[in-house]
């Protein structure tokens, strides 16, 4: 990660930067010249150039390498001050320096560049792998429901002479529940490419919070969910400024998922509560909870636990989580310990105690 | 009985036919336009009792063409749209719109919204005399009962609460309520309306929490319901 950031940097400020690392390494160098030998001096400067091989362009890195050379020529090799070389072995000195110090630099740009294209790769398998996913949960949550009406309606129109009263109802209400599942997936689609595509503005306005959620558990007992939901909102709890599509959205799912995956007859309860400027929601309930190390990965998107029957596109919940931090909250998710999983949301917003006051 | 007259304007054929088949059912008379230009010369040649418009055609945008016809047809119009932005609906509703309803809908739910629209838009004055349910007002004695009890209300709860009454069956937009109620200054005071509505519940509902009478359209506004 600190290789791709330093990457980042301007190439005018890796020259600066290289210049004054050589500079300000030789001058320290010199300081110390009386104690250590010229040869030594030469290691110094070979380092320094091969840890800024490991940081910068092979530009700068290579202008490091000369100039440190040069450096080494005039201010340590006998005679001092000029770029003159009085023996033989130091002028082969020199020369390795020079073909060490540049080739140093060359290979370690090398690797920088393959480590580079390596973590290109897995970046791209990883999106094609989450692109899969998302096709095979998409075609099987789109599909199932298609299926079901279809061959709903074919038996209708096909063996209505044969089929009661009741199969004929069942087969109408079939129908229905797979219209509503394939709604629901389209509207999940619909919000996760509205945060994809980053285009969610939060459009804050005052909110009732106790009307919120629940004309939230309305619209999920209209799906005729086998749970029982229970509401406790603190009376004393103010006005909200916030975005009142967002956060039922995401009041929604979380209960979607709950009335899934919890066993029929379940609680679930709905907690409401605030601390000075900041909501509080709790969803929980009495369910089989979360598979411990799953849990940390429920809000990834398209992220499916590894052992569930009913299917789903691995939206919801991720949906969830970035509609709460559109509006500058913030979600997680335990495990109770007495059994099933608790939601817990805080969303700080300006609040308004205005219901206090007296009628005019 | 009904036999008023309703023209669909949308250009999906398979939403005009269930349409059709539903209305037809339920003894309304329907004409049928694909597009913005067909639809517009109908309801100018005919002019039918009421519009169903699809905001989403394929010559032109909705918007327009709801603005357009508004400037002749004063009859209902009921938009049907895919379109679920509340910005949208609120837009839609300021043009003219008496309603608004989202693909999908549910049968039930349209014909209801139709009933009330067609209902509202009998000519002569308002009644003074309006009864929903258990709740009867008196625009004219400014009295509101509740299974014949008389429901103490403030200046406020009940300038609202008029509001709704004359438009029972209509949703009614928050800038709507805000400006005829408090005034153009107060548009963006929507706490006041928060406030007030959970004021009104708490008089009027038997569940404050779960209303019969005083329903949010969410993000949109507040409909009084007309019941049948």
């Amino acid at each position: 990660m600190t290789i791709l950031k330093i990457d980042k940097t301007s190439r005018k400020n890796q020259y600066i930067f290289s210049v004054l690392a050589i500079v300000i390494v030789s001058s320290i160098c010199y300081a110390f010249s009386s104690l250590i030998g010229y040869r030594v001096v030469a290691y110094i400067l070979l380092i320094s150039v091969s840890l800024l091989a490991m940081l910068f362009d092979i530009l700068p890195v290579l202008v490091a390498a000369i100039l440190s050379a040069l450096i080494w020529d005039f201010f340590f090799i006998v005679p001092y001050f000029t770029f003159q070389v009085s023996s033989a072995e130091d002028t082969i000195l020199l020369l390795m320096y020079f073909v060490v110090a540049l080739v140093n630099a060359a290979l370690t740009y090398k690797l920088r560049k393959m480590e580079k294209a390596t973590i290109l790769k897995e970046e791209k398998e990883n999106t094609l792998k989450l692109y899969n996913t998302l096709l095979n949960s998409l075609s099987h949550e789109l599909r199932t429901p298609i299926a079901a009406i279809i061959a709903a309606t074919d038996n209708l129109q096909n063996d209505s002479s044969r089929l009661s009263a009741l199969n004929r109802n069942e087969l109408v209400a079939e129908i229905e529940k797979a219209s509503f599942r394939l709604n629901q997936q389209v509207e999940n689609l619909l919000n996760m490419s509205r945060l994809e595509s980053g285009a969610i503005q939060p459009k804050n306005d005052w909110c009732d919070v106790n009307e919120l959620i629940y004309d939230t558990v309305k619209r999920i007992e209209e799906n005729n969910i086998s749970q029982r939901i229970s509401i406790n909102i603190n009376p004393a709890i103010p006005l909200f400024k916030l975005d009142k599509g967002l956060l039922e959205q995401v009041l929604y799912n979380i209960l979607v998922n709950a009335s899934q995956y919890t066993p029929p007859d379940s609680l679930i309860e709905i907690i409401s509560t605030h601390h000075a400027n900041i909501l509080e929601i709790i969803i929980q309930d009495n369910g089989n909870g979360f598979p411990k190390d799953e849990i940390e990965a429920v809000f990834d998107k398209f992220y499916r636990l590894k052992n569930n029957r009913s299917g789903g596109t691995g939206l919801g919940l991720s949906i969830v989580r970035g509609f709460t931090e559109a509006m500058g909250g913030a979600v997680s998710l335990e495990n109770i310990s007495t059994g099933g999983a608790k939601f817990f949301i805080e969303i700080p917003a300006k609040t308004s105690y205005l219901q206090n006051m007296k009628n005019e | 009985m009904n036999k008023a007259a309703i023209l669909i304007i949308d250009d999906e054929a398979q939403i005009r036919k269930l349409l059709e088949i539903t209305l037809q059912s339920n003894d309304y008379t329907v004409t049928q336009a694909a597009t913005a230009a067909e639809g517009l010369v109908m309801a100018a040649s005919h002019p039918p009792d009421m519009v169903i418009l699809d905001l989403g055609l394929p010559d032109k945008n909705g918007h327009d063409v709801l603005k357009e016809m508004r400037e002749w047809y004063t009859n209902p119009i009921i938009i049907l749209s895919v379109q679920s932005e509340e910005d949208n609906i609120i837009k839609a509703l300021d043009n003219g719109a008496n309603d608004y309803l989202v693909k999908p809908f549910r049968t039930g739910e349209l014909l209801a919204r139709i009933r009330s629209a067609l209902r509202s838009n009998v000519p002569g004055d308002i009644d003074p005399l309006i009864t929903i349910g258990d709740l009867h007002i008196d625009l004219a004695l400014r009295t509101v009962k509740m299974n014949g009890d008389l429901v103490k209300l403030t200046t406020t709860e009940y300038a609202l609460l008029a509001q709704f009454a004359k438009n029972a069956g209509r949703v009614l937009t928050h800038h709507y309520l805000l400006r005829e109620v408090w005034g153009p200054g107060y548009i963006d005071q929507s706490q006041y309306l928060r406030v007030f509505i959970a004021q009104l519940r708490k008089k009027l509902e038997k569940d404050p929490n779960r209303p019969e009478y005083l329903v949010t359209e969410s993000g949109v506004g507040y409909r009084l319901v007309s019941k049948e």
